[in-house]
């Protein structure tokens, strides 16, 4: 296994902490108005595609109803969140982390070596042969880092009455501003979903080096 | 299962309440005030002060236009104002200018006028779009001069919401927008009272807040510390909100 290289460990950090915050204000600014609906505009039960459940205080910041705090959160976090994601990009294809460990070759999308894949995991063998990650481990960074996260951004500029001159073309390619915002909430709720399923998976593979090695590198010092 | 939850809900509990402490410490509240700022000059250096909101065709008007806030104003002489059609209504054009105005819904109503079919964004989430007439700001602040002194515009509602007079204000740049208007018409009909009745403000490039209801007053000033709470508006005062609404 090589080496987590220090930006990867610095993103990988900072990152969770600007997510998490960026989360949980969220959930304050989505108990606001607990409805969700699709093309320009929606403000009624008969417009909602869907009807949210009110997140209690607990899971959200600041821990009280608060629309306005939760909103001066959101707006502060937006920025490290954003300039971080940039800069995990730029680190990614400039030391080649990306082409090397996370860009997926024709052959891994075969079937046989998808069905391969998920056996392994079912049987939680987390050996893999060869490269620094296996297919679903790629196709799940790969997914985070090339849509789950930049949507998050796109969404959340297309939501923004002030950026809209500017990028209405966003907008429009969004489907408008209330399909923006649902998009915001699925992406955001795409990201716990893999939040959750990676903590497990690290977890089951030994909690104690895994994050030992997103700290210090790791001990099998290559590169 | 219990004890893992409750760990979860522990550690949730110690963050939060770490958020709470820098949130509550005078370099948090100065940081998260200041991200703020930070928003508005990137969306002043992206974006032209002249440029647009979008603009819908008349058939992408919603059925309905939903109120907030004040709906039916019932402190002063609000009632009676409306039992008259609000025909002694006056808007006054006040503060930092040179010629002081007091115009009836008639004067507005013959001053040249804009129409805009927009899409208005509450602060909680939910939009809607209608069409609003009535004359650009621009028009009454040039008319009335404003001194170089003046650097914001306070608007003055009749509504009293919770014991507080509701207010807004904005910058020059967003009072001079082509699409800030004083609108009388809502799709073409005399502003309903859950909407404003008979003025209210359009600031389209910002959330909902900024687009005060049961208009009574422009006034031209050069700060905004001594006018209400000193915040800039009557739920930046209340609650806190951001005074740019424009994210």
């Amino acid at each position: 296994m090589k080496r987590h290289a220090a930006t990867t460990r610095i993103w990988h950090w900072l990152n969770l902490v600007c997510v998490v915050v960026l989360f949980m204000s969220g959930l304050t600014i989505s108990n606001a108005h607990r409805r969700l609906y699709w093309g320009d505009w929606g403000f009624s039960v008969e417009q909602a595609w869907l009807i949210v459940p009110r997140f209690p205080d607990w899971m959200t910041i600041p821990g009280y109803y608060s629309l306005a705090v939760a909103r001066d959160w959101h707006i502060l976090m937006a920025w490290p969140f954003a300039l971080l994601l940039l800069f995990m990009w730029v680190a990614m294809l400039v030391n080649r982390h990306f082409s090397r460990d996370i860009a997926t070759s024709r052959r891994e999308w075969r079937p046989s070596a998808i069905r391969h894949d998920i056996v392994q995991h079912l049987k939680l063998n987390f050996e893999h042969e060869g490269g620094k990650y296996n297919f679903l481990q790629k196709l799940a960074y790969g997914l985070v880092l090339g849509v789950f996260l930049p949507m998050m951004i796109f969404t959340g500029i297309a939501i923004s009455p002030g950026m809209e001159p500017t990028f209405g073309w966003l907008v429009d390619l969004l489907g408008g501003r209330q399909s923006a915002r649902s998009l915001h909430f699925i992406f955001a709720f795409a990201l716990f979903g893999f939040f959750v399923v990676h903590v497990v998976l690290v977890i089951l593979a030994g909690p104690i080096g895994q994050i030992r090695d997103m700290i210090t590198g790791g001990r099998h010092d290559e590169a | 299962m219990m004890k893992r939850r409750g760990f979860i809900a522990a550690a949730g509990a110690a963050f939060v309440a770490g958020c709470n402490k820098i949130a509550d410490s005078d370099t948090g509240s100065r940081l998260l005030g200041a991200a703020e700022d930070w928003h508005k000059k990137a969306h002043r250096l992206l974006t032209d002060r002249e440029a647009l909101a979008p603009e819908y065709p008349r058939s992408a008007i919603s059925p309905f236009f939903r109120g907030n806030g004040s709906t039916d104003p019932q402190n002063g002489d609000y009632q009676q104002q409306a039992a008259e059609n609000f025909v002694n209504w006056r808007l006054d054009v006040r503060g930092l200018v040179d010629n002081p105005m007091k115009l009836s819904l008639d004067n507005i109503r013959k001053l040249p006028q804009r129409t805009q079919v927009t899409r208005h964004d509450c602060v909680e989430g939910w939009s809607a779009i209608g069409e609003w007439t009535g004359p650009q700001l621009s028009l009454l602040l040039d008319a009335a001069g404003l001194k170089p002194e003046a650097k914001f515009i306070v608007f003055r509602c009749a509504d009293n919401l919770n014991g507080q007079d509701y207010y807004e204000s904005v910058d020059l740049i967003d009072a001079y927008h082509p699409q800030t208007i004083v609108a009388h018409l809502l799709n073409g009909e005399p502003l309903p009272i859950r909407n404003g009745a008979p003025l209210r403000m359009r600031v389209e490039r910002q959330l909902g807040y900024k687009h005060p209801k049961y208009l009574t007053a422009i006034e031209a000033v050069a700060s905004l510390d001594d006018i209400g709470g000193g915040k800039g508006g009557y739920w930046e005062d209340r609650a806190g909100y951001q005074w740019y609404a424009g994210i």
